[in-house]
């Protein structure tokens, strides 16, 4: 049990989530689209490539990284059985962030985000919650294009958090941020597919090392 | 004294006021059951009765018999009833053995609501998909209207049992919103099923009034009789066919129980609107009220027996016309600190 927990944390890519995605799939998917120069937040300036007719264009190279960092972090958190919550409050991909969670046996919340939901949790779930172990945002503001409650209540509650990052979005807070397009259909799929090959991979091989060692 | 708040595995703090409502295991729940099975044939042998056929209402008697309590209040006497009506639905508890939550929508709080949301927009994206398709094919959208007039929506009560948890109005509203977007979309039929699920039938009223069929007497005539009330007054009349026109009432013509030509007109409008003026007999038999009152009740009565006599088309020109409806003015009461109902005393400036 013990070697199930330290084997993967030897290897840097120990669940190879390099293949999963190719720098020409990010640009078909329009990721690398960020929004016009007076949308910019003053700490995504190290994550734009440049500005072209006034629309800032994010440096795919810096979010192949960030994007493998964050596929490897989510990949260990499910391999050891973690809870995976999908914050999102873009009301076009609500449906899509919803099916993706279920498809991958993890949870969502996808609605309008209530006060003490992290922070004041046994008393507005009951004693004995167990909190989520990561949360991964697919939009990191809200409908007022705020920064969301759920970064500032994790960081408190010491909860790792993932998040695609846009160029009106600041990237404080989150442990993995992903600088990336959030508001374009090709974008979002494009992430929720990954995420879940990621945890359908994790899980998978979770049981295979299972059953390895029960069979010994 | 310090409280752990940052901590991501719980500390479980010995403050019982502060979390809410205590929650129950679905293993806590079965072991209730098969103690109150246990016990109920326990019961039913002291009482000497058969185990078998025990029901609710005889452990009712029995533990009235065998705990008498002279306490008013019928919540604080002892009870013996099935665990899943004493253990409310909402309190169990919602994950497993490891903490993962059985529900993936767990961490919104309105677990259920949201779920269903999530449902019906998927119905939506069906119809959606399937319009779609239709119209790259370049069938023609089906246009069968859905009869609207003889259903409503679940109310919010009825929501909230269904869902077994609380909605808000704002909620409830977004919901009904949701279903109605969905109804409207030409290709709805396909999840016509779904739909039925939130709506409920409406007994349209008319059709709850029986038109009673035409009774013959000896002489092989056909008549109906009808009921009237007006005011205080209240009216029978029986319209017999083939007749001159003549009407009675009371045993006396009207020309000469209703002097007044008003009275005389009313009693006629019913015949005078068919175009059956000099067709039908009428016998009446009138009491209580004043004399408008008397030919107002008179009036309902035979319009009402006439129905029996005419097409629905008709009957349903009556019912506009007013002839058909029960007029609900009565006199109102008088009002202390004043003359009468409205009249007020004289003001008097000094």
């Amino acid at each position: 049990d013990d070697k199930l927990l330290t084997e993967p944390l030897r290897h840097p890519d120990f669940f190879n989530v390099k293949e999963l995605f190719t720098l020409k799939d990010l640009f078909d998917a329009r990721v690398h689209l960020g929004h016009k120069k007076g949308c910019r937040h003053r700490f995504m300036e190290p994550y734009i490539f440049g500005c072209r007719l006034d629309q800032d264009i994010i440096d795919l190279d810096q979010t192949m990284q960030h994007l493998q960092l964050a596929l490897n972090f989510t990949a260990h958190v499910a391999y050891r059985g973690g809870i995976i919550l999908f914050v999102s409050r873009k009301r076009q991909f609500c449906h899509l962030v919803e099916s993706t969670a279920r498809a991958c046996g993890e949870y969502a919340h996808t609605r309008y985000w209530q006060g003490g939901l992290l922070t004041n949790a046994h008393i507005q779930f009951g004693p004995g919650v167990r909190l989520p172990d990561l949360l991964v945002f697919l939009s990191t503001l809200n409908n007022v294009f705020e920064p969301h409650v759920a970064i500032r209540d994790a960081a408190k509650m010491n909860i790792p958090t993932v998040g695609v990052v846009d160029t009106n979005c600041n990237p404080c807070l989150i442990s993995y941020p992903i600088p990336g397009n959030d508001d374009s259909p090709a974008a979002v799929e494009l992430y929720c597919k990954l995420f879940r090959m990621t945890i359908v991979r994790a899980k998978d091989k979770r049981r295979h090392s299972e059953a390895a060692e029960e069979l010994r | 004294t310090l409280r752990l708040i940052c901590t991501t595995t719980p500390v479980q703090r010995k403050n019982a006021g502060a979390s809410g409502p205590e929650k129950y295991t679905d293993a806590f729940i079965k072991k209730q059951i098969e103690e109150f099975n246990l016990g109920k044939r326990h019961l039913a042998n002291m009482m000497g009765e058969d185990p078998e056929t025990f029901t609710q209402e005889d452990i009712d008697r029995a533990i009235a018999y065998l705990f008498p309590s002279g306490l008013f209040d019928e919540q604080a006497r002892p009870l013996m009833k099935h665990p899943n009506e004493v253990f409310p639905e909402q309190r169990k508890i919602q994950w497993g053995e490891d903490g993962r939550p059985f529900h993936f929508l767990f961490y919104t709080g309105k677990q259920s609501y949201y779920s269903l949301m999530h449902e019906t927009y998927e119905k939506l994206l069906n119809v959606q998909k399937h319009q779609d398709q239709l119209i790259a094919q370049d069938l023609p959208l089906q246009k069968e209207k859905r009869n609207l007039a003889g259903s409503r929506w679940l109310t919010k009560i009825e929501l909230e049992e269904m869902l077994v948890e609380k909605v808000s109005d704002d909620d409830y509203s977004r919901f009904i919103q949701l279903l109605q977007k969905l109804v409207a979309l030409p290709c709805a039929d396909i999840e016509e099923k779904y739909i039925q699920k939130f709506s409920k039938e409406v007994p349209v009223q008319l059709q709850k009034v029986v038109i009673e069929p035409l009774q013959y007497d000896e002489r092989g005539v056909a008549f109906s009789t009808g009921e009237g009330k007006r005011k205080t007054a209240s009216a029978t009349a029986v319209v017999y066919d083939n007749g001159t026109g003549k009407i009675t009432v009371n045993g006396t013509d009207i020309l000469h129980y209703f002097p007044v030509l008003q009275d005389r007109e009313q009693l006629l409008f019913p015949f005078q609107f068919l175009g059956r003026i000099g067709k039908h007999d009428t016998v009446c038999t009138v009491s209580g009220g004043g004399r408008s009152a008397q030919a107002g009740a008179i009036r309902l009565a035979t319009a009402k027996a006439l129905r029996s006599f005419v097409t629905e088309k008709e009957v349903e020109f009556m019912r506009q016309a007013g002839l058909l409806t029960v007029d609900p003015r009565v006199k109102e009461r008088k009002k202390p600190g004043q003359e009468g109902p409205r009249r007020k005393f004289t003001w008097k400036k000094r």
